[in-house]
Order: C-alpha cells, then sequence, then structure tokens
C-alpha cells in the first residue's frame, strides 16, 4: 500500500502539472467541492463533528484518503465519496488544504 | 443605505485582496448580479467575491429578508427542531465579503442590454447574470389548488418558510385517528428523498403523540424515486400500521373546499392534505428567453453553467435540466454555484473556464427523530458527451439507518450554511 501511495504521488507529479498548464485554479476548485461537509478551505466549523481539513499534513491526507479508497479505513460515506475522484485530483486536493494555515 | 453597502463593500475587498487575491491567475473585474440567495446564488456571491479576491462586485437580489433552509425543515415539520434552527441572515455576505445585498425581487431579464428590472424601481446592469431561482410550481396541472385561498388551506411547504410553520400548526391541530396524506409529483422534482423524509418524521410524531393517526403517501412516480430500500425498510421496521405507500398515485387535482385528493379513478380525503406540485425553473428563469428543456427546465453549458441560448446568464440549482442521475438538491446547488464562479472570474479575465470541472453531491435524510441515511455522488466533466457524468463505481446509500449520520447530517447544515454565508 505505502508503494502504491507513493507511485500515485510520483504519477501526479507529471498530470498535476499538466492539469496545472489547462487552469492555474484547478486545485482551489477542486477543493471547494470538499467544503459543502468541511466548510469553506476546510476550515470546519467547530464542534460540527466534521473533520477540519485546513493545514493538515499533504501525505497524512493522501495517506487517509487512499485507505478511504481501498476501503481498509472505515466510513460512513467517504469510501463512496473519495472513489469518485482520480488519484491525480486527490493530490491537487490534499496539496491545497495542506497549504491552508 | 446603498451607499453604506458600497463602502463597506470596498474595505471589504482590500481585506479580501489581501487574503486571496494573489492567487494565481489573471485578476477578473466586473460586476456581476446574482437572483436569488438560496444555496446557489449565496455561495457564488461569496465565491465570486473570495475567488476574485473582492476584484468582482457582486449584487445579490434576494426578495426574503433572510435565508431559511429547505434542508432539515422536514425536523421542523416534525417538531424536532424550530425555525430559528433553518433561519440565517445575510450580514456576514454583506460585512465580511462585501457582496451588495438587495432585498427586492428581479421581474425581467434583457440579456441583450444586459440588465434587470427591479420591482422595487430601477434597473441594475451586469456583465454577468447569475439566476439561481429554484423551482415555481405548474398550479395549471391542479386546477382546484390554482387559487389563493386553496393554497393557504392545502399546503405545499416545498419553500422553507411560512409554510413550513404553517404545515406543522395544522398536523398539531389534528385530532388523533386523522389522516396525513402527501402526494409526490412525477420526478424530477425538488429534493428527490424530501417527500419520503417528510412522510417518516411525521410517522415518527404520530407515533409518539398521536398513535392512531395516519400517514399516507400518494406517490405520482412507479416506485421510491430515492433510497428506495432504506426507505421502505423504515417503514416496515418503524411506522408499520402507520404509513401507508401507494406508488402510481399520481394527484390529477385537489377539492381544496373538503380537503380530497382527487386521482385518475379514486379520491383520498385527509384531515391535513399537503400537495407537492409539479415545478419547472423559477419563473425568472422560465420567462428570460433562456432555452428549456421539456418547457421546465434551462439547459446550460456544464463547463460553465452558462445558458445554452443566451450568452452572460448563468443558471445554477434546481431551475436546470440536470445531467444524468443528479439530483435537485441544496448540495448540488452550492456545488453548481462553485462551477459557474470559477467560470465566470475566467471568461470576465478572457481566460477560458477549467475544462475538468468535478461536482459531488451528498444528501442526508432523517427517517426518525434519531437516525438519518444519505445517497452520495461524484460527477466528472465528460468532453465526449458534454456532460457531469457521474462516476461508476463511486458514490451510493447508507449501509442501513444509523445514529451517526443523523449527527453527521446536522454537522453538514451547519458546515454547508457556513460555507454559503459564513
Amino acid at each position: 500500500m505505502q508503494r502504491s501511495v507513493a507511485a500515485a504521488i510520483l504519477g501526479l507529479a507529471a498530470l498535476s502539472g499538466a492539469a496545472h498548464a489547462t487552469d492555474p485554479n484547478l486545485a482551489r476548485s477542486l477543493a471547494a467541492t470538499c467544503a459543502n461537509c468541511h466548510n469553506t478551505d476546510g476550515r470546519a466549523v467547530p464542534e460540527s463533528g466534521q473533520e477540519p481539513l485546513a493545514g493538515v499534513d499533504k501525505a497524512k491526507l493522501l495517506q487517509k484518503l487512499s485507505e478511504f479508497r481501498n476501503g481498509t479505513k472505515p466510513a460512513t460515506i467517504m469510501h463512496q465519496i473519495s472513489k469518485g475522484y482520480t488519484e491525480a485530483q486527490l493530490d491537487l486536493i490534499a496539496g491545497y488544504f495542506a497549504a491552508r494555515k | 443605505m446603498q451607499r453604506r453597502n458600497f463602502l463597506k463593500a470596498g474595505a471589504a475587498a482590500a481585506a479580501l485582496a489581501a487574503l486571496y487575491g494573489c492567487t494565481a491567475g489573471t485578476k477578473s473585474s466586473g460586476h456581476v448580479v446574482i437572483v436569488g440567495g438560496g444555496y446557489g446564488g449565496a455561495t457564488a456571491a461569496k465565491y465570486l467575491r473570495m475567488w476574485s479576491g473582492g476584484g468582482v462586485q457582486v449584487t445579490l437580489v434576494e426578495r426574503n429578508p433572510q435565508f431559511i433552509s429547505c434542508p432539515i425543515s422536514n425536523l421542523v415539520i416534525g417538531g424536532m427542531k424550530t425555525m430559528a434552527d433553518i433561519t440565517h441572515d445575510y450580514d456576514t455576505l454583506r460585512g465580511k465579503w462585501g457582496v451588495r445585498v438587495i432585498q427586492d425581487e428581479v421581474l425581467g431579464v434583457d440579456s441583450g442590454k444586459r440588465s434587470v428590472r427591479l420591482a422595487k424601481g430601477g434597473e441594475l446592469s451586469y456583465d454577468r447574470l447569475v439566476l439561481s431561482p429554484g423551482v415555481d410550481f405548474l398550479w395549471d396541472q391542479l386546477p382546484g389548488l390554482n387559487s389563493a385561498d386553496a393554497q393557504a388551506k392545502v399546503l405545499h411547504a416545498w419553500k422553507a418558510g411560512p409554510q413550513t410553520v404553517a404545515l406543522r400548526k395544522q398536523l398539531e391541530a389534528m385530532p388523533d385517528g386523522g389522516v396525513y396524506a402527501l402526494s409526490i409529483p412525477k420526478a424530477p422534482y425538488r429534493c428527490p428523498p424530501g417527500p419520503y423524509e417528510r412522510a417518516c418524521l411525521v410517522a415518527d410524531y404520530f407515533k409518539h403523540h398521536k398513535p392512531k393517526s395516519k400517514v399516507v403517501i400518494l406517490d405520482a412516480n412507479e416506485e421510491v424515486v430515492s433510497k428506495k430500500g432504506l426507505f421502505t425498510k423504515a417503514w416496515e421496521d418503524l411506522y408499520k400500521g402507520i404509513l401507508e405507500y401507494r406508488n402510481n398515485s399520481e394527484v390529477k387535482d385537489v377539492d381544496a373546499a373538503t380537503n380530497t385528493a382527487i386521482l385518475e379513478f379514486d379520491k383520498l380525503k385527509a384531515n391535513v392534505l399537503n400537495i407537492v406540485p409539479p415545478q419547472r425553473a423559477g419563473d425568472i428563469a422560465a420567462n428570460a428567453g433562456l432555452k428549456l428543456i421539456n418547457k421546465r427546465w434551462v439547459e446550460i453549458d456544464w463547463l460553465s453553467m452558462e445558458s445554452t441560448n443566451t450568452p452572460g446568464v448563468h443558471v445554477l440549482g434546481d431551475a436546470i435540466f440536470p445531467a444524468p442521475t443528479m439530483p435537485k438538491s441544496g448540495h448540488m446547488a452550492n456545488q453548481h454555484a462553485k462551477l459557474a464562479a470559477a467560470a465566470i472570474l475566467n471568461l470576465l479575465a478572457g481566460d477560458a473556464p477549467n475544462p475538468a470541472p468535478v461536482v459531488m453531491n451528498t444528501c442526508y435524510s432523517f427517517v426518525d427523530a434519531k437516525n438519518a441515511i444519505h445517497v452520495a455522488s461524484v460527477h466528472q466533466y465528460d468532453a465526449a458527451t458534454k456532460l457531469v457524468q457521474p462516476v461508476k463505481g463511486a458514490g451510493g446509500v447508507s449501509a442501513a439507518r444509523n445514529e451517526i449520520e443523523a449527527k453527521i447530517a446536522l454537522g453538514w447544515a451547519k458546515n454547508i450554511w457556513a460555507d454559503m454565508l459564513g
């Protein structure tokens, strides 16, 4: 699994580079699809029970998302949602949230 | 007051530029007018200001002084929540984000002149217009309800507000042993699981407070439209003998004087009759000359949410003809708004919209006061069909009703309200 995450991250660098060339705000716009449940820029409303994403380490976020996708991390809904994004998109999303301080 | 708002907007713009204005991309400027301050319009207003670093001026025209949420409003009807729980103001949109919020109604759109006409007088000119009017009802399909008096007696409560309170009062006043009948129009309509959730929560209220009473669902559809397995299980487990579901039961007319729903071969007299009427795009979008599909819903370009026949007019939320399997939901309207905001900022700067947008939906329904279920989907743009298509293998429904998701549903509400208004 570690290897697949590493491979995914490596694969992504190239892909996300291409995506960046297309729309410079792609990461921002993809991350905004998470805000309905995790609030704007991942700053979850305190005591709402939702997980804050802002400022979370990128590798940690990608690890979690990978575990949701392969079913090793129990979830009510994230196992279904995380499968809807490509690994390249998840990489951009995790990078965006990690950079929110 | 307008001057004060503009001054406030100026101060907010400076603060926004410091926070967000340094992002990549060309600087956008211009004036965007948004009609409708619900899940779509309010989100578009905030994100246009936030993502442009205050560079784009935004005027939001909304009829009502405050936002009242449809999601969670079935809990008010069931008696588990109050109107205060689902009512929010536009103060932060004004003060923090510098949106000019006007309480007024737009009567017409001149897409050639790029201006809209206001009910209180005057016009607003725009560089880009966003219409997020939700739905309006096709009263002509229910002749007996086509009057203000009849509509005041037989309620829809399908737009949260005074009707939500009125329906709750009718249920409270109903004697034990009475019948509550809820009709559902043929899909598509606003909030596919909403009627089934409402039936559950009214049944839960009856179970605890009026145990001899009944809930009857008159569904025009062949089968339960959303979360079928989970709803039917809840009805069997929790509401046996209380809730009755009738499929293929389209209400053709209503006799408001006797609270009677008239079906093709049958009639049903209820103590409380709740009719969710057939729907189409909200009046302002339906009458603006935009291309409609089935004479009901606006056809849009999925890269920008822009009308396919009227440049400069973007349409969000329940008013559009949805992409495959896409529900008419508040969550989805919020996602449409962000897709549109990103595209509008690119277009105002002379750039093409993002060629690969993604939207997703999550919808929670309560089946009783403490248990909820969900449906979720993710939709990626497909260049071949020019639609956002549901991703195969992603999304799905809850394994079973559970208490954890009831807490998450309320957490979802807090976060999406903050995302659009906070």
